[in-house]
């Protein structure tokens, strides 16, 4: 047992030497798996922005409904009382004409160009809370309100929250797609740098087999070798992933006050940022053991 | 201990290293094999430590059948016997020491403990004052001294060895076989190919003769 740590902490150690001992091109393999591994978590952290971006916009579902121009007082107090009295609908608060104008001119600048329109083109409406957020459940109350007397049009505040939100979707698929496919891509790397170290100690490998030397003996240290080139590159891919968004929050900071939000780009968590360095790291360590299992067998002394 | 039994080898292409040989080595011998180059020493050799297999024939160690030796109990097998390369296999990016302890290492000793058997096998074949340097900076004879180290430092019950005087003067090659008769005084079993001019006079020593891969009585 002492022997078997004894042995495990010599091939880290030898390996920390070999990462050393050609600093250069063990820094370019370790850069390519960063950069590699830097493109999923990018577009990862990118989608987590977009979230969080769109979860602040769509809040709560809501829904506009407009009255007909020729609605009065009594149709609007009929019609609030047949929404309130709805099993959909959690709240509804009455807008009139008035305050919808006053809105338009608070929340956009656009005070001039009312002022000379001269009369107020809005009609009176009703902003109503649902109590279901299921997007299918709203277009039906959506619908159904629709079909009421004097109401000329609804509209669904969520509409364009579904619709980010299946893009979202489709961003998280990608994501998956070119998590894959590069992290295949750290495997063949590590494969081929354990492949032509394999190569240039040949010797070692053949002699160390001769007298007695177990595979496991053998793999140990290039195993090693592997799992801690992926880990530097996961290493560097958090880097590049941390130094990215420090990089662009100036400017989406500048961007976020012209729209007055305080809106800043979301780093990646450190439970993710472990995740992504175990995942490299395990991913190193494959391919370092199919290199091995692949390379051993042609050194036989047999 | 030993005992080979119709033993023959042929390698691709059509070459028959041995031809039916049999004989059988008891523990504590030391046996040394002649007969010119080519005519099967080294086969036999790889053919104890099971570094290759008979085409014909078996092999028996210890009663294990080396033929039958599965992939996985095939290294603890070899860390039965010293071997003594023709060509010395030793490895030069590492130094004398280092050279050493690689059997060690492999075997599982203790850091501490395997620095203080290396030194001893160094010290056996007089090279205790040169493990710092680095083996191409060896002479020949140093060289093979070397290799002799590397081969006994895990006291293996037996030692193979594959002319290991082949290309020394008579003075290193005296040298040699004295370590190896301090080998044997100790109770381990010494398989020795070598030339026939320089089969070891006096002691206890059998001799093997082959030629062109028959075993001549």
């Amino acid at each position: 047992m002492k022997s078997w740590i004894s042995h495990h902490r010599h091939s880290l150690a030898e390996s920390l030497r070999r990462l050393g001992g050609a600093p250069l091109a063990n820094l370019f393999n370790v850069l390519v798996i960063g950069v590699a591994l830097s493109f999923p978590l990018g577009l990862y952290l990118g989608l987590s922005n977009l979230q969080a971006l769109s979860a602040r916009f769509s809040g709560d579902p809501e829904l506009g409904i407009f009255l007909a121009a020729d609605a009065d007082k009594a149709d609007a107090s009929q019609l609030e009382a047949r929404l309130k009295a709805h099993p959909a609908v959690a709240r509804a608060r009455f807008v009139p004409k008035g305050e919808a104008l006053e809105d338009l001119k608070r929340a956009t600048g656009l005070a001039d160009l009312v002022e000379t329109l001269g009369r107020n083109p809005l009609p009176d409406g009703f902003v109503v809370l649902p109590k279901q957020r299921d997007p299918r459940e709203l277009a039906g109350l959506g619908r159904e309100i629709a079909g009421w007397p004097k109401v000329a049009h609804v509209q669904l505040d969520s509409e364009w929250a579904g619709k980010l939100d299946a893009i979202l979707r489709l961003g998280q698929g990608l994501v998956l797609l070119l998590a894959g496919l590069l992290g295949f891509a750290l495997v063949a790397i590590t494969f081929n740098t354990i492949r032509l170290q394999v190569l240039t100690r040949r010797e070692e490998i053949q002699v160390s087999k001769l007298i007695g030397a177990t595979n496991a003996f053998i793999r140990r240290p290039f195993l090693y070798f592997g799992t801690l080139q992926g880990l530097a590159g996961g290493g560097i891919g958090l880097l590049l992933l941390y130094a990215g968004p420090l990089f662009l929050n100036r400017s989406v900071a500048e961007l976020a006050r012209l729209y007055a939000s305080d809106f800043r780009l979301l780093l990646l968590s450190i439970p993710d940022g472990l995740a992504v360095l175990g995942f490299s790291a395990a991913l190193g360590w494959l391919g370092a053991w199919l290199s091995m299992a692949r390379h051993l067998r042609e050194i036989d002394p047999r | 201990m030993i005992s080979f039994s119709g033993v023959s080898k042929s390698y691709p292409g059509g070459f028959e290293a041995l031809r039916g040989v049999s004989f059988s080595i008891a523990a504590g011998e030391f046996v040394c094999l002649s007969g010119h180059s080519g005519a099967g020493k080294s086969t036999l050799i790889k053919l104890v430590a099971a570094l290759e297999l008979p085409t014909r024939g078996t092999v028996l160690v210890n009663g294990q059948n080396t033929a039958a030796l599965r992939p996985r109990s095939a290294p603890y097998y070899r860390r039965n016997f010293g071997v003594v390369f023709q060509d010395h296999k030793l490895l030069f990016d590492r130094n004398v020491l280092e050279n050493v302890l690689l059997p060690l290492r492999i075997a599982g000793v203790e850091a501490k403990e395997a620095a203080k058997r290396a030194r001893a096998a160094l010290d056996k074949v007089g090279l205790l004052t040169k493990e710092k340097a680095f083996p191409v900076t060896l002479s020949g004879g140093e060289q093979q001294r070397l290799a002799i180290a590397r081969a006994v430092v895990h006291r293996p019950p037996v030692l193979l060895a594959d002319e290991p005087t082949g290309s020394l003067d008579a003075a290193y090659s005296d040298a040699i076989l004295d370590i190896f008769r301090a080998f044997h005084q100790v109770g381990m079993t010494i398989i020795m190919a070598t030339h026939d001019e320089s089969i070891p006079r006096g002691g206890p020593v059998r001799v093997l003769r082959l030629r062109q891969g028959t075993l001549m009585s």
